[in-house]
């Protein structure tokens, strides 16, 4: 198995996937000559010409709606956002258009188109350069919402979303786009609603998805140390909501932690919490944590943005803290 | 002078129309009696400039619209009884009564649909109108929109990208003169919204939109300009509403000698005394048609008053798509007719020879600035 950085397993699975079916196509601002302001795009121009890789001009509301309506009448397209902060720009044609077609036409239109782009806080670029949206997606029927954190699951889940008959949003992790991970060749398609365990563990479970993934990794291998077994769901899809795995998981170690990089009022792990105490209450030894962003914008001092985030430390702390150890 | 226009076409336009004009004024009332809810935006007094349109294009051509949207679908062929079910909120509309007056979806008919947010379909338009060029087939599409939805960042964005593009879409802007309740020269810098074309180098024209026929002519000249790649056209189709808004508008913005002067214009009996007056038709013939019409209506009425509401299952249909899932055919499903469902070339037969920036010509320009490839 190849080992590839995280954009270079984005790369390759839009060149399959626009190799096996040429109705797929993408538009977004620099994916062409620039070859994408993440290199996601690299190379594509050249392989499938300019009527498919498009260089769109910074309307970000104008060109998504474009797109949704191609898809409206039998293409495939991939919309990639620069980063989702602009693409609040385009929200009114995300939410209002493309995962109201199916329902408002009573199930004669589809719409079968992906949004994708980098999502996530950190690399001292202030409040509008910096925040995690998902949750702004999640909370929308019609859309499916995924956020991968390796480059094998960033590889499987743009595949199947590409494949997928609805509009999918793909919040791909800003600060991910350089890890590097074993990627298999070919057809590896993940499939969307799957979450995965990533680390197996008896003693609590940490339910996260993205780059926070990796921060509960370094927790996990702290708190091992210290003889505490954790167990970790990365989610990889945010709706519909893996509630299988997050009720097997509790079911397990009885004990969990949420880590979200968004805000904590109206996040996806809110919803996870709700999940776990309404339908798995009596399993638990003690009341679900959430560790999320603080309550606040970000900002441009190291150490604000750095205070302003979850971490490892943060983590392991609320691990203790459900386990009633001290020093929590 | 013997008339450009043949009988079957005028009278086709002037049953399209009356169909429209009767439809909405049982509409109006229906709402009155409470079977009709939330917006309903009527569209009398306009009928010009959807059944102008639609005789001038091919019945395969692609066409959307904004929330005053009975009209168009019920000029190209949709079931009037389904669409005034869609009205009534019943299971028998052509969305099962999730859309609504705002949302009527035809494709069967190619009527992608009417839209609610000022604007919000304008680019989808020219997704339509990119996706013929993408598949090298000449269908062009025709987009609704108000004189408001014009000063809307999607309108500009989207008029940008269509351009450059040379996408082919027929942006029909129906000014009506009013923004909901606020007339079009009190919030826009420039009023006469075909001039905006100007600002992205295409076509731009303004029509008389209370004439059929003037529509017809430049909608047909407008659909043979895109069809030859010539790119997008804006037409500013001048036309008036004789009602509010909506149903919820009693329209006191505006003085009843304003409204009883344009209802001079109305463009229904226009066209019947240009077919008298050209001796295509005689008095009897139109009164044949009226009551052809006028018993459509009422069937439709009936039809949707008798039919049952959506079953509650149907809450958790149409949201996702599941694999292996078809589409719903509406007149399928509800009155069993066969009916022929655009369908879509699968990427192996899909062949994109278009080129959006041929590369040929960057290099050259990109040699010529002493640019690096």
């Amino acid at each position: 198995m190849a080992e590839l950085m995280y954009r270079e397993a984005l790369n390759q699975a839009l060149a399959e996937e626009m190799e096996r079916d040429a109705n797929v196509f993408l538009i977004g601002e620099e994916v062409g000559r620039y070859n994408g302001a993440f290199k996601v795009s690299q190379g594509l121009l050249d392989k499938f010409g300019s009527a498919r890789i498009i260089d769109a001009p910074i309307s970000e509301l104008g060109f998504t709606g474009m797109a949704a309506g191609a898809a409206m009448v039998g293409l495939r397209p991939v919309v990639e956002m620069m980063t989702w902060n602009f693409a609040i720009l385009a929200m009114d044609q995300i939410v209002n258009n493309a995962a109201k077609l199916r329902h408002m036409s009573g199930g004669q239109l589809r719409c079968p188109i992906v949004f994708r782009g980098p999502g996530g806080a950190g690399g001292r670029l202030s409040s509008q350069h910096s925040q995690a949206l998902e949750a702004n997606y999640a909370h929308f029927p019609g859309l499916k919402v995924i956020a991968p954190a390796t480059p094998a699951d960033a590889k499987g889940l743009l595949k199947a979303a590409i494949r997928d008959e609805n509009p999918v949003v793909m919040i791909e992790g800003e600060r991910l786009y350089a890890v590097k991970g074993e990627v298999p060749e070919g057809e590896h398609v993940v499939p969307i609603g799957k979450a995965d365990v990533k680390r197996e563990g008896k003693d609590v479970s940490i339910i996260t998805w993205s780059r926070m993934y990796y921060f509960c990794e370094e927790a996990a291998q702290q708190l091992e140390k210290e003889g505490i077994s954790v167990e970790i769901l990365d989610l990889r899809t945010l709706r519909p909501l893996d509630e299988e795995a997050i009720l097997a998981t509790v079911r397990k170690t009885n004990r969990a932690v949420v880590v979200e990089e968004g805000w904590a009022l109206a996040g996806v792990g809110a919803s996870v919490v709700d999940i776990i105490q309404s339908k798995a209450f009596d399993e638990l030894d003690a009341p679900v944590l959430r560790v999320t962003g603080l309550d606040v914008n970000m900002s441009y001092a190291a150490n604000l943005e750095n205070a302003t985030q979850p971490d490892a430390a943060k983590i392991a702390a609320a691990v203790k803290k459900v386990l009633y150890r001290e020093g929590a | 002078m013997a008339s450009p226009y043949s009988k079957e076409l005028l009278l086709t336009m002037y049953r399209k129309m009356y169909l429209i004009r009767r439809f909405e004024e049982r509409a109006g009332q229906q709402y009155g009696l409470g079977k009709i809810a939330g917006f309903c935006h009527l569209y009398i007094g306009q009928e010009a400039t959807a059944v102008g349109a639609i005789e001038a294009i091919r019945p395969d051509d692609y066409m959307l619209s904004a929330y005053r949207d009975h009209g168009q679908p019920l000029a190209r062929g949709a079931d009037a009884g389904m669409v005034m079910a869609e009205l009534f909120g019943r299971g028998t509309g052509y969305s099962k009564g999730k859309g609504g007056s705002m949302h009527i979806f035809d494709i069967e008919h190619h009527f992608y649909g009417g839209y609610g947010i000022v604007g919000g379909q304008i680019p989808l338009a020219a997704g339509m109108a990119f996706a013929s060029r993408y598949r090298n087939e000449d269908r062009v599409t025709v987009c609704y929109f108000g004189d408001a939805a014009a000063n809307q960042g999607a309108f500009h964005e989207t008029l940008n990208m269509a351009s450059k593009w040379k996408l082919p879409v027929i942006y029909i802007c129906e000014n009506n003169r009013y923004g909901m309740g606020t007339a079009v020269g009190r919030t826009s810098a420039v009023p006469e919204m075909y001039k905006r074309a100007v600002a992205y180098d295409m076509r731009g024209e303004p029509v008389d939109g209370m004439d059929c026929l003037k529509m017809y002519e430049t909608v047909k000249d407008a659909a043979e300009y895109c069809r030859a790649g010539k790119g997008p056209v804006l037409l500013e189709a001048n036309t008036y509403r004789f009602r509010g808004h909506s149903m919820a508008d009693p329209a006191t913005y505006r003085s009843k000698q304003e409204v009883e002067e344009e209802r001079k214009n109305d463009p229904i009996p226009k066209i019947k005394d240009f077919a008298l007056k050209k001796k295509l038709a005689k008095e009897e013939e139109f009164d044949v048609i009226d009551e052809e019409v006028k018993a459509q209506v009422d069937a439709a009425v009936k039809f949707a008053d008798e039919s049952p509401e959506p079953s509650v299952e149907e809450l958790w249909r149409d949201t996702i798509v599941e694999p292996g899932e078809e589409d719903v055919r509406p007149r399928e499903r509800v009155l069993g007719t066969k009916v022929k469902w655009p369908s879509y070339p699968s990427g192996k037969e899909l062949k994109v020879t278009w080129d959006l920036e041929p590369r040929a010509q960057a290099e050259k320009e990109d040699k010529k600035a002493g640019l690096a490839r």
